[in-house]
């Protein structure tokens, strides 16, 4: 442990300069800034829809916005906060940072290959923006067939071309890790030494190969069914639009847990570092995640209940729903129990976890009423599904993410972040969460149904309140912008272990060089082996 | 470039490379059954629902250039195994050879698909740009229509990326790049061969062969 921290003299950052050094680099922690970039301006365009929504849901009266314009701003918020924020967030920003790090690799095993998935984001970014440029879509995020096929005269061909575009980028990245999991891992690190975090990464990049394509697919037939007029989901000609829903769910359930498992994974490493304990029960939670992907496949049909499918298959899944409920319970579960007699610290990275704990559960146990046959037929399409699945996109993947970027900004650019600020954002972001979509389940109970920019008056109190805390919401995700670019360049220098915490990423210097490691690290130890002698922690401050 | 000039630096040695480089082929491979299974399970079914329509819509099609097209495709399978088997010999004259006669097999198959198409246009069976239907069922007949001109375009498609990539590997070969330690690109290059090959093995009966029995 040296007295005085400083910056290392080279590092993967000053390594070369110039926008080229940029836009040519095969350094996967580079490729990650990049990802950080895109997904951070794609976040704040999905938002600005977002704003305008709840703007015009302060009055019962449609009066700033058509009902028009109102149905491409949901459509626009849809798309781009699925497909090209939540989806990339964690894996291609962190997971891409730290998945070779926490195996001790030198790189992803397929470093072009990676650079190429970001320019295929990007290309795939560039068609769904200028869909909002020329006119935006109509469809909601879900192109539900006819209407999608047949009816809209909005951008749809794009923008499916844009979603069917980043798909391809997901599934390289997913390839990328699955491969690099399996065969780069440093010597002595065997599946069970392996941090949580990379199994999660693994059991989503499983569910990203797997379903994206079906996807993929899907969509293509909605964009043929558009152009030609031919039409596998049209009845006039014997076509089925329940099959899209079908396909397009086989999909698009799964895609939750391609959003929320990433974010688990952080939460893992989150517990553990901040109450200086191993994680209560290791390999439930590892195979927790791996049960999560597998039944996650099954469980589809619940969004179907009022489609007109058989009764019986609704039955089944909604006995699947409530199965998958057991490993995410398995999940918090654990992370409770590795809480107990802890020493926990409350830095700001653990708020977001705590948040993360809180918010997930409500989500997920509001996930069981909609699993319930009976109680869907009562809520389908109101804000109480809003409602719960914000919980667990935002109140889950969101705090997910943002705890793990403050974890790891130390790590990715050497300094640190003003503390305070992080933890006065962190706690406006938990209360202007709850103030927005807390009242969005009281809404949705009473009857308030989704997409719609009017409501009758009695709805208003609690419309107003949801905007309010959106108000806050938004400006705790400003704060976090404006500091952490001011902790890049003028935050106090980090050292390589600012949080005393386990696992090969905090072994090699902040910000790490080029290769990551000096030599390959050798691994002797299972991961989260807090407790043990302090000395054994390399590094810290 | 003989042996550690074809090691990436992410690598700790050419074995690893190799298994980096097959294992993820497989991957690949397993999201293209997922991309052609969405497809599948439509035509599944409607196939079901509607047996009668797509038995009949299936004598539309043309059987014998369809037998053809399957020899052809799986002869190409097999001069594909030889330039791999050639590649892991290190024999370089062999290996571009039976590239370029793969080449050559695959892109008789896409001159035999055309001619199908062709011919489709002229008979008005073309969904969506030309077609005129009198028989029972015209619906679901064009229904069947669209699944044969989705699945087989989309595997037309595959094929044609499958020339480019052999194209490429023969020229690297020409160039000296392969050797008998460095051969994984060819290799995977032709897992993703005899992946087109084994799709077009499901999509023919399917397509053709379901009206005969």
């Amino acid at each position: 442990m040296s007295p005085t921290i400083a910056i290392p003299r080279e590092h993967y950052l000053n390594v070369s300069y110039g926008v080229k050094s940029w836009l040519f680099t095969t350094d996967h922690k580079r490729i990650a800034l990049l990802y950080l970039t895109t997904i951070t301006l794609l976040f704040f365009v999905g938002g600005a829809a977002a704003v305008l929504m709840r703007l015009e849901l302060m009055t019962p009266q449609g009066d700033l916005v058509q009902s028009e314009t109102y149905n491409k701003l949901f459509s626009t918020h849809g798309i781009i906060m699925v497909w090209f924020f939540l989806i990339p967030s964690i894996p291609t920003v962190l997971g891409n940072f730290l998945v070779p790090m926490m195996i001790g690799a030198r790189d992803l095993a397929f470093p072009r290959l990676n650079l190429a998935s970001w320019y295929i984001f990007i290309l795939g970014s560039l068609f769904t923006l200028w869909v909002i440029v020329v006119g935006g879509v109509d469809t909601g995020w879900t192109f539900y067939t006819p209407y999608s096929s047949i009816y809209t005269n909005t951008f749809v061909v794009a923008a499916v071309v844009g979603i069917f575009i980043v798909g391809f980028s997901s599934i390289l990245t997913a390839l990328n890790f699955i491969v690099t999991i399996h065969i780069m891992r440093a010597p002595g690190l065997t599946w069970f030494r392996l941090p949580l975090f990379i199994w999660a990464q693994y059991a989503t990049s499983m569910i990203i190969i797997l379903a994206t394509p079906v996807l993929a697919i899907t969509l293509s037939l909605v964009a043929l069914e558009h152009l030609f007029g031919i039409g596998i989901f049209d009845p006039a000609l014997g076509g089925d639009p329940i099959l899209f829903q079908h396909l397009f769910w086989f999909y698009s359930h799964p895609a939750v847990y391609i959003m929320v498992l990433p974010a688990m994974g952080v939460v893992s490493e989150l517990i553990t570092a901040f109450s200086r304990k191993r994680i209560f029960g290791y390999s439930f939670i590892a195979f927790s995640s791996i049960a999560i992907a597998v039944i996650g496949f099954f469980v589809w049909g619940h969004h179907m209940f009022v489609s007109g499918q058989s009764v019986y298959a609704s039955m089944i899944f909604s006995f699947l729903s409530m199965l998958v409920a057991i490993p995410s319970a398995v999940k918090v579960f654990n992370w409770t129990a590795t809480l107990y007699k802890g020493s926990i610290s409350y830095q700001s990275p653990m708020l977001y976890a705590l948040g993360f704990i809180g918010l997930f559960t409500i989500g997920g146990l509001t996930g069981l009423f909609l699993a319930s046959l009976g109680v869907d037929i009562h809520v389908t399409d109101t804000y109480f599904v809003i409602a719960h699945f914000h919980y667990i996109m935002v109140g889950g993947s969101v705090m997910g993410y943002l705890g793990g970027i403050h974890y790891w900004f130390p790590k990715i650019t050497g300094r640190m972040y003003p503390e305070g600020w992080a933890k006065f954002s962190a706690l406006i972001i938990f209360a202007g969460f709850n103030l927005t979509f807390f009242p969005q389940f009281l809404l949705g109970y009473l009857g308030m149904p989704r997409r719609y920019h009017f409501y009758p008056e009695e709805f208003q109190v609690l419309n107003v309140l949801s905007s309010a805390g959106a108000s806050i919401l938004g400006l705790g995700y400003v704060v976090p912008l404006i500091y952490l670019i001011w902790a890049m360049r003028y935050g106090a220098p980090a050292g390589p272990n600012p949080w005393g915490a386990t696992g090969l990423e905090w072994q090699t210097s902040s910000p790490p060089p080029t290769h990551n490691f000096e030599e390959t690290p050798v691994v002797t130890q299972e991961a989260y082996a807090y407790g043990m002698p302090e000395e054994d922690l390399k590094g810290g401050r | 470039m003989e042996g550690n000039g074809a090691l990436a630096e992410q690598f700790d040695d050419l074995a690893q490379q190799h298994e980096a480089a097959s294992l993820g082929m497989w991957v690949f491979l397993v999201t293209e059954i997922l991309f052609f299974g969405g497809l599948f399970a439509g035509y599944t079914v409607y196939r079901a629902t509607y047996s009668e329509a797509f038995r009949e819509a299936s004598h539309h099609l043309d059987l014998l250039l369809g037998s053809i097209n399957t020899a052809v495709l799986i002869t190409s399978s097999l001069t594909m195994a030889f330039a791999v088997h050639n590649a892991q010999e290190g024999r370089r004259r062999a290996l571009i050879v039976f590239l370029l006669l793969t080449m050559i097999i695959g892109a008789v198959f896409l001159g035999i698909k055309v001619t199908e198409y062709a011919h489709k246009y002229e008979q008005d069976l073309v969904p969506g740009i030309r077609f005129a239907y009198g028989g029972p069922h015209p619906g679901q007949v064009q229904l069947f229509l669209i699944f044969y001109f989705v699945m087989t375009s989309l595997h037309a498609l595959h094929l044609t990326i499958g020339i480019g990539l052999l194209g490429v590997l023969a020229f690297l070969a020409w160039r000296g790049h392969f050797s008998a330690d460095y051969y994984a690109p060819v290799e995977t290059s032709g897992l993703y061969w005899h992946f087109i090959d084994i799709v077009w093995i499901f999509l023919f009966p399917l397509l053709y062969l379901i009206g005969t029995h």
